[in-house]
């Protein structure tokens, strides 16, 4: 691992207008608030987050496929740097190459009129990195391979598939390009856990492979403590903590990634209700809390939370936490 | 005798394919009061053991001459699969038996107010008026811990977050007094948080009003939160049951050790992951024999796709259907 960032992203900002206007600008919904974060070449580097954090969103921004609205990121390897938000025609196209991303719903992301053999050549023809079908057949059997797939497999259409299976037809879609950085949203959401496990330990050993560097988008923090090297946590569109996965699970700093830890189920059926609770629903994001958006629901909130927004401060090496009683 | 007694259900689909065995030889009993959880994975046949306790598979469901599902109410005795018209089915579709469903955006009508949900309910099974109806319908809102529920009462669908439409399909489903709810993934579509707010609302009901509850779910985590007994489902059959301590902490069954071994797990962060092998096999090449002799770890030859294993008794109420544990006699 070296020490420069593939991705840095600085005090990255994404709206959406909420309808139209006829004169003037339309409310924004801000999606992602101020976000600055580094994802290291070679790191499987997990967010994780409720429904309507604007962790999606995030993924999305970093593959130029949400509008920046302010921030900057950049994307760095041994051959290019980009500007992320300012490509443009051919750097762009380059970009899109290197940057790639795994759908949630791998019955959904494949289309049923094509063979697995064309759903996973589709990216190399309309990219036109190879020349010739031949070559083209070459790249498909070799990433089909490396994704577990039988050789046979690639006349069939998907309806044929089991999930995991097409999960594994989709990553090889992803991989086939050969890119740098792959961002999975949610990847194995959609799968059930005896495969799950198969799929997780698939992306693992592909990342080992391949060179690759992960954002993994979920939210199962079970999954996440499993495969992740570093996490970071958001809330209504802030990071809130971020952290080295272990130092992260033994030592949470700030009282939503604590409460989420505890939410998760315990498989022991003698642990029932020892759960630290959080009350009521995330906020909407068109009208967030003022200060620290998490006080509505936060069992430490003080009247000091409402009107200061908290810093983003280093707690121990690499750990970073929004909270003004992160030392508690 | 229990609140729900279900023996040797078996049910087929008529599809253009062939006949595809659904649920093959499945019994379970529920007591009032007792939840009962039902794990497996997608395609086990565990939504379609649930909707056949209310009749609402498709048309082309075959149920065999054996199968027989039978609900005990205070004055008699109904047996589910011999109601035919709709207007007999009425007893059990909502009056004795209320399903909560896993996806509340999806089973509210979106035209329709949370309210009028409510009350048409409460007057096709109960003698109320529509003023009552109301009355009672805001009461069960609050009950769920839903704030304004006057206001809420008038709101539609779209206009509630995934969490607060759950309590309200909750107070749906419990304005009735069934006395058996049936709960298919009711917390799926949630997030966690709002998942254990859900988990700790069903667990406060059950003990106030006493009903049996049949959970589904894929989560292995869940159930040892909520269930007194849990039944693990693989391709239409039962595998294993038991009281959920004894079934989460000796497993006995291949099957449901390796699923517990795939769960990723927060104080075992070293652990590797151990998918369970293979993928599940399609229902019209359902193999013979164990159904899970395809994927077993401890698969013995010429025994396993030969015969069907027969339930062994562990102890304490817990069984499991495999040749391992007549050989061993205990679970490995």
């Amino acid at each position: 691992m070296t020490d420069t960032p593939l991705i840095q992203i600085e005090n990255l900002n994404v709206e959406f207008p909420l309808g139209h206007t006829l004169f003037g600008k339309p409310p924004m919904l801000r999606a992602v608030n101020d976000v600055s974060l580094n994802i290291m070449p070679g790191q499987f580097f997990g967010l994780v987050g409720e429904s309507g954090s604007g962790k999606t969103t995030l993924g999305r921004a970093i593959l130029r496929a949400a509008p920046i609205t302010s921030g900057k990121i950049t994307f760095e390897d041994a051959d290019v740097h980009y500007d992320v938000g300012s490509l443009l025609k051919k750097d762009l196209k380059n970009y899109r190459k290197l940057a790639q991303l795994i759908f949630q719903d791998p019955y959904a992301a494949l289309s049923p009129r094509m063979t697995v053999r064309d759903i996973i050549a589709e990216p190399l023809e309309v990219m036109g990195l190879t020349k010739t079908r031949e070559e083209t057949d070459e790249r498909v059997r070799d990433i089909a391979a490396k994704c577990r797939l039988n050789l046979e497999h690639l006349r069939r259409f998907p309806h044929a598939f089991s999930g995991g299976q097409r999960q594994r037809i989709s990553i090889a879609r992803t991989l086939v390009c050969n890119p740098d950085f792959v961002v999975a949203d949610e990847s194995v959401a959609a799968l059930d856990v005896s495969i799950q496990a198969d799929i997780l330990n698939l992306l693992k050993s592909l990342q080992k492979e391949l060179g690759l560097t992960y954002l993994f988008i979920s939210h199962d923090l079970s999954v996440v403590a499993h495969i992740c090297d570093h996490v970071a946590v958001m809330y209504l569109g802030s990071l809130v903590e971020s952290a080295p996965t272990r130092d992260l699970f033994n030592n949470p700093r700030h009282p939503y990634t604590r409460a989420l830890l505890s939410a998760i189920p315990s498989l022991d059926p003698d642990e029932r209700g020892n759960v630290q609770k959080l009350e009521g629903e995330i906020p909407s994001p068109t009208n967030p809390p003022s200060g620290c958006k998490f006080r509505t629901r936060c069992p430490l909130a003080e009247s000091r939370c409402s009107k200061e927004v908290p810093q983003w401060r280093e707690m121990s090496e690499g750990h970073y936490v929004a909270c003004h009683f992160s030392e508690k | 005798m229990s609140l729900l007694t279900v023996e040797n259900l078996n049910l087929q689909f008529d599809t253009d394919e062939g006949r595809i065995t659904a649920v093959d030889n499945v019994s379970f009993e529920i007591n009032a009061g007792e939840v009962l959880g039902l794990v497996g994975e997608s395609g086990s046949g565990k939504s379609v053991t649930a909707k056949s306790l209310m009749q609402l598979n498709p048309a082309n469901a075959v149920y065999s001459s054996e199968s027989s599902i039978k609900l005990k109410l205070e004055a008699e005795e109904v047996d589910v699969l011999s109601l035919k018209s709709s207007r007999e089915l009425v007893i059990v579709r909502g009056g004795a038996i209320s399903m909560i469903f896993q996806e509340p955006m999806a089973s509210f009508a979106p035209a329709i107010t949370i309210g009028s949900h409510m009350v048409e309910q409460l007057l096709i099974h109960t003698t109320m008026t529509k003023n009552t109806a109301a009355e009672l319908s805001v009461e069960m809102l609050e009950r769920v811990g839903i704030n304004e529920a006057g206001k809420r009462f008038h709101q539609y669908a779209f206009e509630l977050s995934g969490g607060m439409r759950q309590r309200a399909m909750i107070a749906m489903a419990l304005s009735t007094k069934p006395k058996l709810l049936i709960a298919d993934e009711p917390t799926t579509a949630l997030d966690v948080t709002i998942q254990a707010q859900v988990l700790d609302l069903m667990k406060d009901l059950v003990s106030e009003f006493g009903m049996g509850i049949l959970f589904i779910t894929h989560d292995l985590g869940v159930i040892a939160q909520v269930a007194d007994r849990v039944s693990v489902m693989y391709l239409g059959r039962i595998v294993e049951s038991g009281p959920v301590r004894d079934v989460l902490r000796s497993p006995a069954h291949p099957y449901t050790q390796g699923l517990l071994k795939a769960l990723p797990k927060l104080d075992a962060l070293d652990q590797p992951l151990t998918p369970v092998e293979g993928d599940i096999p399609s229902p019209l090449e359902r193999p013979p024999g164990c159904v899970f002799h395809t994927r077993c770890p401890e698969v013995i030859a010429d025994r396993c796709n030969a015969s069907v294993p027969t339930r062994t008794e562990l102890g304490h109420g817990h069984s499991s259907s495999c040749f391992v544990l007549d050989t061993a006699g205990k679970p490995a």
